[in-house]
């Protein structure tokens, strides 16, 4: 396959030229619109810059010192783990569950299954606007539910406390059903013949389900897992849309946060600063989640 | 064991003709939580559908109902006068398919060129969209609004288009279906005297169809509801798309009207619902697809 002389064919260069044609493009917009940006965004991190003027300062790693000392940044920090780290649970067990349910001989499974997948096709800035609707806490959907049960709603969204809670329900319940579809192609791809066996050897159900079952899917779980953290490290529509990072910052997540600064604020600095941190987490995330993998998913 | 037990829940599998069976009481309990799974998930879509068709005063009735008494058309008319939605369906209806055909066409080509093409350093290559697949487009927002207001794109649709078309997700999955394809018909096509291009249009994209759907259809789902990017790169009422215009119907003075929005949403989520509903099983299975066949 190597070629070590130095003269390149004429068919090579018809090849090469292909190449270029054919793969160019997208590449091309890769360069502009994603690698260029990540250089810009580290140097835009340490210039103050307020997006209009034609002079950007340049002010070292000054903003990165700001930002850390500023309590309301620190919350930002604890809001983007608290959701992240919340919905994935969510999404991961309850996912799980709703998929060995549906894996089972019902009737109508189908049916359910789609139902379940549907809100991960839509929109989610209208599903956002869906449920400030059915958390409203005089006419929603959910207080006439909690209703039942002679519980009050609390002011969902305008209250700090319940503001995250809510934002995480709405999330997990657009995102349940992709858990659910992956859970149960896991299943599928799991040898009956151990089950089988299991039985034979005379295992419980728990047994089957801790011996067979989960490490059979450790590595589906894992792709969950590391897709559900990269994904709601992004989560914007449904914060935007609900509560516009508030009330009083208790949903600002890293995401809102850049928008918010670049956007809103006119702060190149933060913002850059708050890219970078987003890009390095994810990409922390990714390798750190590769590495530990690698030696404790059992692949079948 | 109960005599109970024993009772069984016959079903014919939709895949073959195997029937199975599960103890009474353990089926009571699973059709139970699958009924409770079914409301959780179902009830806030039937609750956004059924605002929609309550008259203005029902809406704000207390205690709540579940069944419009007297339905109504009226809020799809309000809605629709409300905020300009012509408008932002066509530019919705725009942006999507520009964006998921340079998608298609770029993903085909490259996952063409992955494939099949031999040339120097095409690991390296290779590793460069490996690397753009690990950076969200959410982090590059800022500064790729600086180089669309540079290029004078800011409130166009080149500027909504263009930064999004690039694809590493596709053209992984593509050249993996590519490099499946069966040798000996390639092969044939190159014995026939056809050129790469020629091979590409009248062989490999033939056979890839099923795969092609697919991934059209993810595509097309994703950049109907793109929010963000949308978001920035557009300024004005006549550039906005669905999913940001609805925001419109939110921001009246006083109280939301709620069964107006209700009816915006749904001017928004009802095309991709019924893609999806048509195309269920190419969407589900090419999603898994991605995950699952590592």
């Amino acid at each position: 396959m190597l070629n070590r002389s130095r003269s390149i064919s004429a068919s090579e260069y018809r090849e090469w030229l292909l190449f270029i044609l054919l793969v160019g493009p997208n590449l091309l917009l890769f360069g502009v619109f994603t690698f260029w940006p990540l250089i810009y965004n580290a140097y835009l991190s340490f210039v103050q810059w307020d997006m209009i003027s034609p002079v950007k300062v340049w002010v070292g790693p000054s903003n990165y010192r700001a930002m850390f000392a500023d309590p309301s940044f620190k919350q930002v920090l604890f809001n983007t783990f608290y959701f992240t780290g919340v919905s994935v649970l969510l999404t991961t067990v309850l996912g799980l569950g709703a998929a060995l349910l549906l894996n089972q001989p019902l009737r109508g499974r189908n049916g359910v299954r789609a139902v379940l997948f549907a809100p991960t096709v839509l929109s989610g800035a209208a599903i956002g606007i869906v449920w400030i609707y059915i958390f409203d806490p005089r006419y929603g959907l959910l207080d006439a539910m909690l209703g039942w049960f002679g519980a009050n709603s609390p002011a969902w969204l305008t209250n700090p406390r319940w503001a995250m809670p809510a934002v995480i329900i709405v999330y997990v319940w657009k995102n349940i059903g992709y858990s659910v579809v992956i859970f149960l192609a896991g299943l599928q791809g799991i040898p009956r013949e151990l089950y089988e066996a299991a039985r034979v050897d005379g295992a419980s159900a728990w047994q089957r389900f801790r011996y067979v079952t989960l490490p059979g899917l450790s590595p589906v779980m894992f792709f969950l897992v590391l897709t559900g953290f990269l994904s709601s490290f992004q989560a914007f529509d449904i914060i935007k849309t609900m509560t516009d990072g508030g009330p009083v910052d208790a949903t600002n997540t890293l995401i809102y946060y850049l928008y918010e600064q670049g956007f809103i604020g006119f702060n190149a600095g933060r913002a850059g600063v708050a890219a970078v941190l987003l890009f390095g987490m994810m990409l922390a995330f990714t390798m750190v989640q590769m590495r530990y993998t690698e030696r404790r998913v059992t692949y079948a | 064991m109960a005599i109970a037990e024993d009772v069984t829940i016959l079903r014919t599998s939709s895949s073959g003709g195997r029937a199975s069976r599960l103890p009474l009481r353990y089926a009571l309990l699973s059709y139970g939580l699958m009924l409770l799974a079914l409301l959780a998930m179902g009830l806030p879509m039937y609750w956004m559908v059924a605002a929609a068709f309550k008259e203005n005063s029902e809406i704000y009735q207390i205690p709540v109902t579940w069944v419009p008494h007297a339905p109504t058309l009226e809020n799809f008319g309000r809605a629709w006068r409300a905020a300009p939605f012509g408008r932002y369906y066509l530019n919705t209806i725009i942006t999507t398919a520009l964006g998921s055909g340079a998608e298609i066409v770029l993903a085909t080509t490259s996952a063409y060129a992955f494939a099949f093409l031999r040339f120097p350093k095409k690991e390296w290559f290779f590793l460069l969209l490996l690397a753009a697949l690990m950076v969200p487009d959410q982090v590059t927002i800022l500064t790729n609004y600086l180089t669309i207001a540079r290029l004078g794109w800011v409130d166009t649709y080149q500027g909504i288009i263009v930064p999004g078309a690039a694809v590493a997700y596709g053209t992984f999955l593509l050249r993996q279906t590519f490099l499946s394809l069966p040798r000996e018909v390639l092969d044939a096509a190159r014995v026939d005297g056809a050129g790469h291009l020629r091979t590409l249009w009248s062989v490999v994209i033939p056979l890839s169809r099923p795969a092609l759907v697919t991934f059209g259809l993810i595509s097309i789902v994703a950049k109907w509801n793109n929010f963000l990017w949308p978001l920035v790169a557009t300024n004005t009422q006549e550039m906005r798309v669905l999913p940001i215009g609805i925001y419109r119907l939110l921001d009246q003075e006083g109280t939301t009207q709620w069964g107006t929005v209700m009816a915006g949403t749904i001017f928004v989520v009802l095309p991709v619902l019924i893609v999806f509903l048509w195309a269920q099983k190419h969407i589900v299975e090419g999603i898994a697809a991605g995950a699952v066949k590592g």
